[in-house]
């Protein structure tokens, strides 16, 4: 899922504080689970502006609100007419979220809310870690699961650098050596032999080097046309 | 020859190869550079120039290197994965082949979190680049060499001839695939090898051991790496915080020691754990050149690079192989 962490509330106020009427505007799936934006988190969101708001006396309505996901537009459509009562909506949704409304809501601004981080995972409750770069190349089968690109802290391809320190790595003691823990886990496979293989320069343009990436599906877009045709 | 660089040229002549280190300095001004040149050549046969060590801004590693061989030292210039993509490299290494330089270490480079440290602000905030890890652009400077051939394939009218240096953490972890490291390092096209400093020279012979066994010592130049210890709270430090390294319970008690005895003198006690460390260092010196596999060592002196003649004289190894062609 993708991991947001909260904005510290001053720099929250500083873009909220010269409108007059906010909108915090959650998503209800992964930033939620993250305790990040979801409707709770909105709803404290704005309980915070508003007493900020009282304290400094600035007129200011704040209202909160949340949809199942921000990334798709038939769970917020349905509100689009409510939302554009406000001057400001502050969206407690991840990055994507922030892009998509405010492509489609009109002349009213969308700020973040929360800082998107990262896709990861829950290994224990309060604690996300990052497992995954996006890079729209997976090689996770050559490296036993465990992605050097997402956790190595230099992305290398071939294995450890020289600041491996106890199986952690050379920029903290909190953080995991990506290649300790891949060639540990190819031991446990028996297959420590295919880590010999080079891997060769990537090519990197299927992450974001390439460019803002997208993805069709034609047969779903043809199967979508004709049912509307249908209807 | 593949390079026709010196340091090339020693190790094809059988007798052990020293190299040594010259940092550049976060200033504009070349004197520095031109003078830690002078007091390193003819005491090595080639000294390695650090690219941004520790991610601190300072003159670049090929500028240093050009600076160091108006001067008459033979420059390694050092070139990590952390500043460059793959076209910058290219670009850098066709422009320093041009100046004249022979010889390449390729390193991955220190996070650049490190640059934040005592009394520097560095930039910790700084963006990375890794297009290509070390083992990558070792490969692209052997295709570039050996093919005339850009990593994308593309000709090049005269191919830059460097002789190919990479490190090696023989004691790091996970140890037990250290040496197949070095084996991808090899098989990617290294000519010779600089390790990390060594100080217990016992992890090191084992590691030999497996890098022999992998018959690695007949395809690469070993070159054992020597921390110079200045004094009892670096070897210290380099054993608490250095990654990779270990330091012998004996030696940090017998600098230690040293420290003591030298009582609340400063002056006294500088000079007495200076002298006790480049002790240290010839006899680590010996004990590494005996190991079978190794063709050389690499001494670095940091910030200290007065010191290499004396190493070197006391080790025996002066005067350096010279080549009359």
């Amino acid at each position: 899922m993708i991991v947001a962490k909260q904005k510290p509330f001053e720099e929250v106020w500083n873009m909220v504080k010269n409108f007059k009427k906010v909108l915090v505007y959650g998503c209800n799936t992964c930033v939620a689970i993250c305790h990040a934006g979801g409707e709770k988190e909105a709803e404290i969101l704005a309980s915070m502006i508003r007493m900020k708001a009282s304290q400094e006396g600035v007129d200011m309505k704040v209202g909160h609100a949340a949809v199942m996901r921000h990334c798709e537009p038939e769970y917020f459509d349905p509100l689009m007419d409510e939302v554009r009562t406000y001057d400001l909506v502050l969206s407690t949704a991840c990055g994507v979220g922030v892009n998509f409304l405010a492509q489609r809501i009109g002349n009213i601004p969308v700020y973040p809310g929360i800082n998107t981080t990262f896709y990861g995972a829950v290994p224990k409750p309060g604690e996300f870690i990052e497992l995954c770069a996006g890079c729209g190349n997976c090689i996770l089968h050559l490296t036993g699961g465990i992605c050097p690109i997402a956790r190595c802290t230099k992305s290398l391809m071939n294995g450890p650098c020289g600041g491996t320190d106890r199986g952690k790595c050379e920029i903290s003691q909190e953080v995991d050596c990506g290649w300790y823990l891949i060639v540990e886990r190819m031991k446990q496979l028996g297959n420590l032999e295919a880590l010999l293989e080079i891997q060769p320069p990537r090519d990197w343009s299927t992450s974001f080097h390439g460019g803002p990436r997208r993805v069709v599906l034609e047969h779903l877009q043809d199967f979508e046309e004709k049912e509307e045709k249908k209807a | 020859m593949k390079s026709g660089s010196n340091l090339e040229r020693v190790i094809l002549s059988g007798k052990p190869a020293v190299t040594a280190e010259l940092g550049p300095p976060m200033s504009a001004d070349p004197h520095e550079v031109i003078e830690k040149a002078h007091i390193l050549k003819g005491y090595c046969d080639a000294a390695n120039i650090t690219d941004c060590q520790t991610a601190v801004v300072r003159i670049s590693s090929i500028a240093g290197a050009v600076l160091a061989l108006r001067e008459g030292l033979e420059p390694v210039m050092q070139m990590t994965c952390r500043d460059r993509n793959r076209i910058a490299m290219q670009a850098d290494l066709l422009g320093a082949a041009a100046l004249g330089i022979k010889n390449c270490l390729c390193i991955a480079g220190d996070h650049q979190k490190f640059s934040a440290a005592g009394r520097l602000k560095g930039h910790p905030g700084a963006k990375n680049v890794y297009d290509v890890d070390t083992i990558q652009l070792i490969g692209i400077l052997k295709k570039m060499r050996d093919e005339g051939m850009q990593q994308g394939g593309d000709k090049l009218q005269v191919p830059p001839k460097f002789f190919i240096g990479a490190t090696w953490t023989p004691g790091g972890d996970p140890i037990d695939f250290r040496p197949l490291n070095l084996m991808k390092k090899v098989n990617a096209g290294a000519d010779f090898i600089q390790t990390q400093g060594i100080y217990d020279v016992e992890i090191f012979k084992a590691q030999m051991e497996k890098a022999r066994n992998l018959g690695l010592h007949e395809k690469v130049a070993i070159l054992g790496g020597i921390i110079v210890p200045r004094n009892f709270m670096m070897l210290k430090y380099m054993d608490s915080s250095v990654a990779g390294v270990t330091v012998p319970k004996s030696m940090l008690e017998r600098l230690k020691k040293v420290k003591d005895a030298a009582g609340d003198d400063k002056k006294k006690s500088k000079e007495m754990q200076e002298a006790e460390g480049i002790k240290i260092t010839v006899e680590l010196i010996h004990q590494i050149l005996e190991i079978p596999g190794v063709k050389g060592v690499h001494i670095q002196a940091i910030e200290w690079e007065t010191a290499i003649k004396e190493i070197v004289t006391a080790a025996g190894l002066y005067p350096r192989p010279t080549f009359t062609d």
